[in-house]
């Protein structure tokens, strides 16, 4: 039997997530392969984890479907309880518990991009094994091996937002350009301040 | 059995026909047995002040303290029977601990009191249990939040307050506290205050001796919850002491 039938569905794929003066943007290619089919290429790897804060997954679709769903679920119910909508650095925390805590059984290569009124934007890269780091740019999947060279001369802390944003979407145009695993469209989200309702003040 | 009594105070469990329940009304009570505490919540923290009553000569300086560390952020004092504060103090500690552990940040105060409130609130609903026989307050500083102090009850009530007084003499540290004009006051200007209201309060013939126990948590400290310095203990100790010594001359004036 072919090996693309029975081969796991996996995220071969390039990911961007950069901070800049105000907010994030996060962004990724649109690809989902079976061994060497494509499975699907519109795919949308920029999962929301709340209103504010977004995650980019690289590894197994499975599992990292899995890990946004109950992370969100966390950071959900965390809302309700605190009344106040959660942080970046804790929706990053809950994602590495998960992370680390299975790490023998899963693939799972997370990336968390958000806004929050503490930090601003923010960044973090959670790789597999269950590290954290934050970071002003992370970039992730099989594609970012070809653009770590450029991140590294091109990149600069605390661009404009247009900048960012035509920045993050190079770096995934030559990412997919030399990465057969990941390809389709560029998918985008940007975070920034917005005006939120004073809700219960601590 | 004695006579007083209608017999709707045999258990926590259970309500007297005008809706009261006995056994929380009589574990507030017993707070009333204990020293004061106050806490001030300022401009830039919360200081707490205790009148830690000495019972015996023979304890050690510094024994059975009554205010204490939750987490790194957050202080507590207590006003009833220590032991039971003591249980209840471990229970906020764990709260803190486990926040953290899942979330890696600072428990936010007001969950923590919540958590902590809801516990003191199920020891009102069992026959088995009785009350807690103490009353806590809770203070923290964060850079972006600003202060917050808040007061649990026997029964699983809280409130926020920027003054708060529990213990043998709350009312009169509650008029004392009148005047203070909270949100313009730092820390170091409130702890004075505190130690001048326990001294104030202090009732030397029927409580003989007592410690003074400050601590703060704000903006100085780096929004941790810390034991007042010697030095600044003594110069507040001594404007309090200062403060009274002044009072009574006035007093003697005017007579």
């Amino acid at each position: 039997m072919a090996d693309w039938l029975t081969a796991e569905h996996s995220t071969g794929t390039s990911l961007v997530a950069a901070e800049f003066d105000g907010g994030v943007v996060i962004g990724a290619d649109s690809r989902t392969t079976t061994g060497a089919y494509v499975a699907n290429r519109v795919t949308d790897k920029l999962t929301r984890l709340s209103d504010q804060i977004y995650c980019c997954r690289s590894g197994s679709a499975a599992d990292t479907q899995a890990i946004a769903d109950i992370a969100a679920y966390h950071l959900e119910f965390q809302e309700i309880e605190t009344g106040q909508p959660p942080l970046v650095n804790v929706a990053a925390k809950v994602v590495q518990d998960i992370c680390y805590n299975y790490r023998d059984q899963m693939s799972a290569g997370m990336i968390i991009g958000g806004w929050d009124v503490r930090k601003g934007g923010q960044v973090y890269a959670i790789p597999i094994g269950g590290m954290i780091v934050r970071q002003a740019i992370a970039i992730g999947g099989s594609g970012s091996s070809y653009i770590y060279g450029f991140v590294d001369a091109q990149f600069k802390e605390g661009m404009q937002k247009e900048d960012c944003v035509e920045f993050v979407k190079k770096c995934l145009g030559l990412a997919i350009s030399r990465d057969g695993s990941s390809g389709g469209v560029i998918r985008v989200v940007l975070q920034e301040h917005r005006k939120y309702p004073d809700m219960v003040k601590q | 059995m004695s006579s007083i009594g209608t017999g709707y105070d045999l258990s926590a469990s259970q309500f007297s026909p005008d809706g009261r329940v006995f056994q929380v009304e009589y574990a507030q009570k017993a707070i009333e047995n204990s020293g004061t505490a106050v806490g001030l919540r300022g401009k830039d923290g919360v200081v707490f002040a205790v009148e830690k009553l000495v019972t015996s000569k023979l304890y050690e300086p510094g024994a059975n303290r009554r205010l204490f560390s939750v987490d790194r952020h957050v202080g507590l004092s207590i006003a009833g029977l220590l032991a039971d504060a003591r249980q209840l103090v471990e229970t906020a500690r764990t709260e803190a601990s486990n926040y953290r552990g899942e979330y890696g940040t600072n428990v936010p105060i007001q969950y923590l009191t919540d958590r902590v409130a809801m516990y003191m609130h199920a020891y009102t609903l069992y026959s088995a249990v009785r009350p807690f026989g103490c009353s806590l307050m809770l203070g923290t500083y964060d850079k972006d939040a600003g202060p917050a102090m808040y007061m649990i009850d026997p029964s699983g009530v809280y409130n926020g307050y920027l003054g708060c007084a529990i213990g043998k003499a709350k009312q009169a540290a509650k008029t004392e506290m009148e005047k203070i004009k909270f949100n313009e006051m730092s820390c170091q200007e409130l702890l004075k205050e505190a130690a001048k209201i326990i001294y104030t309060v202090h009732d030397s013939v029927k409580d003989k001796s007592f410690e003074l126990e400050l601590s703060w948590v704000g903006e100085h400290t780096g929004g941790v919850h810390q034991k007042v310095p010697a030095d600044v203990h003594q110069a507040a100790e001594a404007y309090a002491k200062a403060a009274l010594e002044e009072d009574s001359d006035s007093d003697l004036d005017e007579s």
